[in-house]
């Protein structure tokens, strides 16, 4: 189905928004943190990416790969990395509670204990690969 | 004895007389059992007759009445005055919609996506009178019962920064009551209703943001009912390309 484009009728005021529109409500700042997290976690997956190939370089490469991030500027974006991927999967975990609706015969799971059931899934597979990464180390 | 007043800054606009509109600054009686309704009324009846604004039924079931108060959409009928005291109160007629005049917003646009998403209940073949009601099971009606619930009072429009940048998008209500006849188990539908919710202009305009829920008065959260929708969507998507025998 097409949509026509919407003709301004003569007399009517066509309000519209402004540049800052997302600095009106509490809300509409946090979605756009939302969008903004994404850009860290993609930096933060290159990085990985290049991380991984340097490990096919050779040890040398790598410990000098490894050398350049302990700078603070890197530790500084990994902070900051951290914290925009922990907003977006608390937040997003949150969501799939409300979008995916979980029945149990008849009755709606409450979207609160699917949230927790996610969160608890979330914590357990966190503390296994903690687990095989301090074995590792 | 004086009485205490508060003061309202009215968005007033005259159409074929001003270019942009202005707030105009109004002081009412302050009454601790009054809303921002009765204070428009009193507005009318006493200080300014041109005053143009919309309502009916004055308790929050016809959807006419909603207006930006303080910035965020509301039914002027249900904001009382003590939640904003001591003012001033900011009333503009509700965000993203042409203005008429004063507090009216032009309902055009909602009309016809509302129309469009088809929300009655369809029937491949109408059952004759004489056979009866079509029968549901509460269970049945627990399913869509919450998105039923909403007055077409716009409020989430004019929440919906999407909407505000991009009018295209058939926005939260319309999705929600599409989506609350594809849930009701009388009808037969959905074929006919879940491509318009699915085009590009439906339910993938939507960036979550989430606000129509909050602002909704009724408790529909049309955000559950877009995101569902896509989930609906995305899930035939696949089937259609994994199945040689299509969706569903
Ligand atoms: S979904 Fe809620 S806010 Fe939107 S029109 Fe319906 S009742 Fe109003
Ligand atoms: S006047 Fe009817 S909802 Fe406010």
């Amino acid at each position: 189905m097409t949509t026509v484009p919407r003709r301004d009728r003569p007399g009517f005021y066509y309000p519209k928004p402004p540049a800052t529109w997302w600095l009106r409500r509490p809300n509409y700042v946090l979605f756009m943190l939302r969008e903004l997290s994404s850009v860290f976690i993609a930096i933060f997956l290159v990085l990985l990416l290049v991380q991984i190939h340097q490990l096919s370089q050779g040890p040398a490469a790598y410990a000098a790969f490894v050398e350049r991030l302990r700078s603070p500027g890197w530790i500084a974006f990994h902070v900051v990395a951290l914290a925009f991927a922990l907003y977006h999967s608390i937040t997003w975990f949150n969501l799939t509670a409300v979008v995916q609706v979980v029945r149990l015969g008849e009755r709606q799971v409450p979207p609160r204990l699917v949230a927790a059931a996610n969160f608890l899934l979330w914590g357990v597979v966190s503390l296994v690969i903690l687990f095989f990464f301090l074995l590792g180390g | 004895m004086s009485e205490e007043t508060i003061t309202l800054e009215v968005t007033r606009y005259r159409p074929g007389h001003d270019r942009e509109p202005r707030a105009q600054t109004f002081s009412v009686p302050y009454r601790k059992d009054w809303v921002v309704l009765d204070a428009l009324n009193h507005i009318k009846d006493r200080t300014d007759g041109t005053l143009s604004y919309r309502w009916s039924c004055r308790m929050g079931v016809c959807g006419s009445c909603g207006m930006m108060v303080n910035g965020v959409p509301k039914l002027t009928c249900a904001a009382f005055l003590r939640d904003y005291h001591p003012g001033p109160i900011r009333v503009e007629p509700l965000a993203n919609f042409p203005v008429v005049r004063d507090l009216v917003i032009s309902l055009d646009d909602f009309m016809e996506k509302l129309r469009r998403v088809k929300p009655w209940i369809i029937r491949e073949v109408e059952k004759p009178v004489a056979e009866g009601e079509y029968l549901q099971t509460p269970a049945q009606l627990d399913l869509y019962k919450q998105f039923s619930m909403c007055i077409n009072c716009m409020l989430c429009y004019a929440a919906c920064p999407v909407y505000g940048l991009d009018p295209v998008f058939i926005g939260p209500a319309a999705i929600a009551l599409g989506y609350r006849y594809n849930l009701d188990s009388r009808d037969e539908g959905y074929r006919i209703r879940q491509p318009i919710l699915t085009e590009a202009v439906g339910v993938w305009d939507c960036t979550f943001v989430g606000e129509c829920s909050v602002v909704c008065p009724k408790g529909v959260d049309p955000a559950a009912a877009i995101q569902r929708s896509k989930v609906a969507g995305a899930k035939e998507w696949f089937m259609s390309m994994l199945l040689p025998w299509g969706g569903r």
